[in-house]
C-alpha cells in the first residue's frame, strides 16, 4: 500500500527514455517527470532480492501520456495513488520472481521522499527523510581552493538542485561529495572528488556525475554515448612480451553486485551479503581456478604472513580520499582475500568495490594473463547467476563501480617493465600519452619508480572494450621495447602518431 | 556519524543478527554494554535530527581500543541522543562515570569566590596553570551530525557573542580557513592552534567533515583566555596562563562562561544542559562539567615513587604528558588534572586539583630533601 504524504506532488507518468531489457542491460527504467519539472525515477534493478520463490515475471504496464490539464485536477491524484497501488501490488509479484526482481522507488522532489510498504515484502525505503533546516546557499561547500573533478564541475545551481534528493537507498548527494570537499586536492593528479553509493547514484545525481565523467574520462559523454564490452581473449594479437624486458603482466578490475549498496554507502549486513555471494560463487571455480578464501577477521598468523610475502594482502585503508567517504567503516568486517592454489588469480572482497578482480604472473605472458582474467570473470558472473545474482552493468556506462574513474571497463593492464635509455629520453612522456599508457612506480599509484623499472598500464578506463584496452598496452608496450633496443643500438627513435582514443 | 547507510531505515530490511557488529576484538565501553538485543530494540529508533544508533557506535566499531585507556566508543549527534539511546548511553556513562546512575542529579557551580585557596601553588613546581570545558548551543546537531550549514552558523553565532566581550576579556577570532601565514605562526608558537583531527577516534565519528570550514579560534589580548570553536564541541573555553594561580584562572574561567552565557541568551540560544546530565557534550565522557582543570608540575621525583599511582588515583587526579592526552611526559613535568567531569561540581574539582597539587609539590619536596612521604599519604577522596 502506499503512502502518499500531503506534501507529495503529483507525478504524470509519460513514457520517457525506457531501456529494453537485453542480456547485458539489466537496469530497466522509466524516467517520470514532476509537475514543477523536477526529474523523478522509477525504477527497477533485477536481482535485488532473488532469495524468494520463482513466480511468472511480468513487466507492469505503463500509462499512456495523460492532458496536463486533467492533471491538475483532484480526481487525477486519486487516480494516481490507486494507479501505484496497483503497480505495487504486481511489483509484489515482479518481486517474487527469481530473475526480475524489482523494487519500485519514488524519489521525491523538493525535500521530501515518499516512502511506502509494499505488502508482501514489507520493503522499508531507506530514503525517508532529509531533514534540512537551511537553505541550499548556507550548506554549499567552500570549494574556492580546491582542485578536484567534482568541485570544479558543482556549481551552486547544480547543487541546489540536487541537495535535496535521495537514491531509493537513501544515498545524497552530500554524502556523495563528501571525499572532494575533505580533500582538496591531490599532489600529482586531479582526483575524482565524489563516490558513488549505489547503482542509482550515477542516475539520481546525473547532473552532476556526468560532467565528472567527461572531464575524467577524456571526454567521453555519458548523454550520448555507448560503452562497448569485449572479453573475447580470442581477439587478442600476439600478448608474448620480450622477458628481458617485462619482469611481469597484471590485469585488474572491479565488479559490482547488483542490488547491494557500494562500500562508501552499505549497511554492515549488506557488506555481508556481498562476500557471501561472492565466495560462494568463488568456491565454485574448478580446474586452475580452483582457489580458497581468507577472510581478514579469520585469518591467522601463518595465512596473514603468507599473505603479505605474496604481497596479496591488503591493509585498512589509510589513504584520506577513501576514508572519507567511509569506504573503511567497520574494517575489518566481511573483508577478505580469495586467489587460486596457483596465485594468479585473486579476488579482494570489500575493499574500495564489492571486487577486485586481479590476473598476474611473472614474465611477460599478458596474453595468458588475460585468457585467465576473461575465463575467471566470466565464470564468476555465471556463478552468481546461477543464484540469482548480477554484476552492476549499464550499456552507458558499462561496469558500474565505487569511484567514477573505474567505470566503463574498470580494466588496468600493465606490465612491470625495464627501460633504462627510454625513461631517460626526454620524450618518454610524449611516446606515452600517444599510445595512451600512463607510468606509476612499481608499488603502484602514488609512488616512484624504482631502478629503472616502471608500471605501464593503459590510461583509459571507458569508452573502449578490454580487449580494445589490452590490444593497446600490448601494442604500447612492444613499441616501448623497440625503442629501447634501439636505443641499445645507438639508433634514433621516432614519437609515434597518437592513437585514436574512441574507437 | 553522516557516513553511508548508517543513518537511514535501509539496514531495516536485514535482521538485528545480520547488522550486528562484531565486538568480539573490542575493549570500549560501548563494546562492554551493547547486547543484541539492546541493538535490535535501538536500530529502528532515530533522534528528530535522524541520528540513529549505528551513528552512536560507529567511532567505537571502528576502534576496537585504546592501549592506554577505555575508551568510550559511542558519540552524540544532538542532545536527544542522550534521551533516545539512554538504553545504551546510561551504563556507559555510569562505567565511565564511576558509578554515576540514571536517577542521580549534576550539580553545577560556577562561582569562583567558592573555590578556598588556589592562589598560592609554588611556581618553582608549578609552571602553568589551565582550566578548559565545552559548550554546546541547544538546537543544533553536534559535530559528529551536523551539516555545513548548521556548523557555519554556530560559528557565527558563537563569533557574534565572543565579539561582544570586553575588559580583559576583549579579543578576536581567528578563522582557520582566512587565517593569514603569520596569524597561523603566530598562534602555533602561542601553543594556540588545533589542527585537523587525526586521531582515528574522532575522524571515525565523523568529527573532521568539511575541515576547515567554520572552524576556528578565538583569543583575548592577553591571551590568558581561549575558545575553540567547531572541533570536537561546538565550543571549548580554555582559561590558562603561567605560574600557579589557579584561583585568578578559574576566576577568568567563570566570569568568561558566565558572560558568553548571558550574550547567548541575549540572542535566544542556550547552551545544552539538563539536572541530570549536566553540560551536554559530543563525548559522554565529556558530560556535566567537562571541567579539566590542571597544571603541568615538576614531579622528577615523586613521578619514580612507587607510590604515584596510588596517591593520584586517591586524589582523584590523573596524569598526562605535556603534549596532552595521548602523550608521554617529558623532562618529569606532568600534567596533572582531575580524573572525574560528571557528579561533582566545577568548583569541587577544581578544589580536587588546587589541593591535590599542592600536597604533590610537598611531597616532592620531602623526597628532594631525601624524607619520607609515608605520613603525607592522602585519604580516598
Amino acid at each position: 500500500m502506499l503512502c502518499c504524504t500531503e506534501e507529495s506532488k503529483s507525478f504524470a507518468l509519460v513514457p520517457g527514455s525506457y531501456c529494453t531489457s537485453e542480456d547485458k542491460t539489466n537496469f530497466g527504467g522509466l524516467k517520470v517527470s514532476g509537475e514543477e519539472g523536477d526529474q523523478t525515477l522509477l525504477c527497477w534493478e533485477k536481482g535485488r532480492y532473488p532469495q524468494h520463490s520463482p513466480a511468472s515475471s511480468s513487466n507492469p504496464s505503463v500509462s499512456p501520456s495523460v492532458c496536463p490539464f486533467f492533471k491538475s485536477t483532484f480526481i487525477w491524484r486519486v487516480l494516481v495513488c490507486f494507479y501505484r497501488v496497483k503497480m505495487a501490488s504486481s511489483f509484489a509479484r515482479v518481486l517474487s520472481s527469481k530473475r526480475k526482481v524489482g523494487i519500485l522507488s519514488l524519489v521525491g522532489a523538493g525535500s521530501l521522499t515518499v516512502g511506502f510498504f509494499l505488502n508482501k515484502e514489507q520493503r522499508v525505503n531507506a530514503g525517508a527523510h532529509v531533514r534540512r533546516i537551511y537553505p541550499p546557499s548556507a550548506e554549499y561547500p567552500d570549494l574556492r581552493k580546491h582542485n578536484n573533478c567534482m568541485a570544479s564541475h558543482l556549481t551552486p545551481a547544480v547543487y541546489a538542485k540536487l541537495c535535496d534528493k535521495t537514491t531509493p537507498n537513501g544515498y545524497t548527494l552530500d554524502l556523495a561529495i563528501q571525499t572532494g570537499v575533505d580533500n582538496p586536492g591531490h599532489p600529482f593528479i586531479k582526483t575524482v572528488g565524489m563516490v558513488a553509493g549505489d547503482e542509482e547514484s550515477y542516475e539520481v545525481f546525473a547532473d552532476i556525475f556526468n560532467p565528472v565523467i567527461k572531464e575524467r574520462h577524456n571526454g567521453y559523454d555519458p548523454c550520448n554515448m555507448k560503452h562497448p564490452t569485449d572479453l573475447d581473449s580470442s581477439k587478442i594479437r600476439g600478448g608474448q612480451f620480450d622477458e628481458k624486458y617485462v619482469l611481469s603482466s597484471r590485469v585488474r578490475t572491479g565488479r559490482s553486485i547488483r542490488g547491494l549498496s557500494l562500500p562508501p554507502a552499505c549497511t554492515r549486513a549488506e557488506r555481508r551479503e556481498v562476500e557471501r555471494v561472492v565466495i560462494d560463487a568463488l568456491a565454485g571455480l574448478k580446474g586452475d581456478l580452483t582457489g580458497k578464501y581468507y577472510s581478514l577477521t579469520l585469518m591467522t598468523e601463518q595465512e596473514q604472513q603468507q599473505l603479505i610475502d605474496d604481497h596479496f594482502l591488503f591493509d585498512k585503508p589509510v589513504s584520506p580520499l577513501l576514508t572519507c567517504a567511509g569506504m573503511a567503516r567497520d574494517w575489518p568486517d566481511a573483508r577478505g582475500i580469495w586467489h587460486n592454489n596457483e596465485k594468479t588469480f585473486l579476488v579482494w572482497v570489500n575493499e574500495e568495490d564489492h571486487t577486485r578482480v586481479i590476473s598476474m604472473e611473472k614474465g611477460g605472458n599478458m596474453r595468458r594473463v588475460f585468457e585467465r582474467f576473461c575465463k575467471g570473470l566470466q565464470e564468476v558472473e555465471r556463478l552468481i547467476q546461477e543464484k540469482g545474482w548480477e554484476f552492476m552493468w549499464n550499456e552507458r556506462l558499462g561496469y558500474i563501480l565505487t569511484c567514477p574513474s573505474n567505470l566503463g571497463t574498470g580494466l588496468r593492464a600493465g606490465v612491470h617493465v625495464t627501460l633504462p635509455r627510454l625513461s631517460k629520453d626526454p620524450r618518454f612522456p610524449k611516446i606515452l600519452d600517444n599510445l595512451r599508457l600512463q607510468k606509476r612506480g612499481t608499488g603502484g599509484v602514488d609512488t616512484a619508480a624504482v631502478g629503472n623499472t616502471f608500471d605501464i598500464s593503459n590510461l583509459d578506463r571507458l569508452g573502449q572494450s578490454e580487449v580494445q584496452l589490452v590490444q593497446t598496452v600490448i601494442d604500447g608496450v612492444n613499441y616501448l621495447i623497440e625503442c629501447e633496443k634501439k636505443l641499445e643500438r645507438g639508433q634514433d627513435i621516432k614519437i609515434p602518431a597518437p592513437i585514436s582514443q574512441f574507437k | 556519524m553522516p557516513f553511508g547507510n548508517t543513518h537511514n531505515q535501509l539496514k531495516m530490511n536485514y535482521t538485528a543478527e545480520q547488522e550486528f557488529p562484531d565486538l568480539s576484538q573490542h575493549n570500549n565501553h560501548m563494546a562492554k554494554v551493547l547486547t543484541l538485543e539492546m541493538y535490535a530494540n535501538l536500530r529502528d529508533k532515530q533522534t528528530p535530527s535522524g541520528f540513529t544508533v549505528d551513528d552512536v557506535i560507529q567511532t567505537g566499531v571502528d576502534n576496537p581500543g585504546h592501549p592506554f585507556i577505555m575508551t568510550v566508543g559511542c558519540v552524540a549527534g544532538d542532545e536527544e541522543t542522550y534521551e533516545v539511546f539512554k538504553d545504551l548511553l546510561d551504563p556507559v556513562i555510569e562505567d565511565r562515570h564511576g558509578g554515576y546512575k540514571p536517577t542521580d542529579k549534576h550539580k553545577t557551580d560556577l562561582n569562583p569566590d567558592n573555590l578556598q585557596g588556589g592562589d598560592d601553588l609554588d611556581p618553582n613546581y608549578v609552571l602553568s596553570s589551565r582550566v578548559r570545558t565545552g559548550r554546546s548551543i541547544r538546537g543544533f546537531c553536534l559535530p559528529p551530525h551536523c551539516s555545513r550549514g548548521e556548523r557555519r552558523a554556530i560559528e557565527g553565532l558563537s563569533v557574534e557573542a565572543l565579539g561582544a566581550l570586553d575588559g580583559d576579556l576583549k579579543g578576536k577570532y581567528y578563522a582557520l580557513k582566512d587565517m593569514t601565514e603569520e596569524e597561523q605562526q603566530q598562534l602555533i608558537d602561542d601553543h594556540f592552534l588545533f589542527d585537523k583531527p587525526v586521531s582515528p577516534l574522532l575522524l571515525a565519528s565523523g568529527m573532521a567533515r568539511d575541515w576547515p570550514d567554520a572552524r576556528g579560534i578565538w583569543h583575548n589580548d592577553n591571551k590568558t583566555f581561549l575558545v575553540w570553536v567547531n572541533e570536537e564541541d561546538h565550543l571549548r573555553v580554555i582559561s590558562m596562563q603561567k605560574g600557579g594561580n589557579m584561583k585568578e584562572v578559574f576566576n577568568r574561567f567563570c566570569t568568561g562562561l558566565t558572560k558568553i552565557e548571558e550574550l547567548f541568551k541575549e540572542k535566544g540560544h542556550e547552551f545544552m544542559w539538563n539536572e541530570h546530565l549536566g553540560y551536554v557534550l559530543t563525548c559522554p565522557s565529556n558530560l556535566g562539567t567537562g571541567l579539566r582543570g590542571g597544571v603541568h608540575v615538576k614531579l622528577p621525583n615523586l613521578s619514580k615513587h612507587e607510590k604515584f599511582g596510588e596517591i593520584l588515583k586517591r586524589l582523584r587526579l590523573q596524569k598526562r604528558g605535556t603534549g596532552g592526552v595521548d602523550t608521554a611526559a617529558v623532562g618529569g613535568v606532568f600534567d596533572i588534572s582531575n580524573a572525574d567531569r560528571l557528579g561533582f561540581s566545577e568548583v569541587e574539582l577544581v578544589q580536587m586539583v588546587v589541593d591535590g597539587v599542592k600536597l604533590l609539590v610537598e611531597m616532592e619536596k620531602h623526597l628532594e630533601a631525601g624524607q619520607s612521604i609515608d605520613d603525607l599519604m592522602p585519604e580516598q577522596k
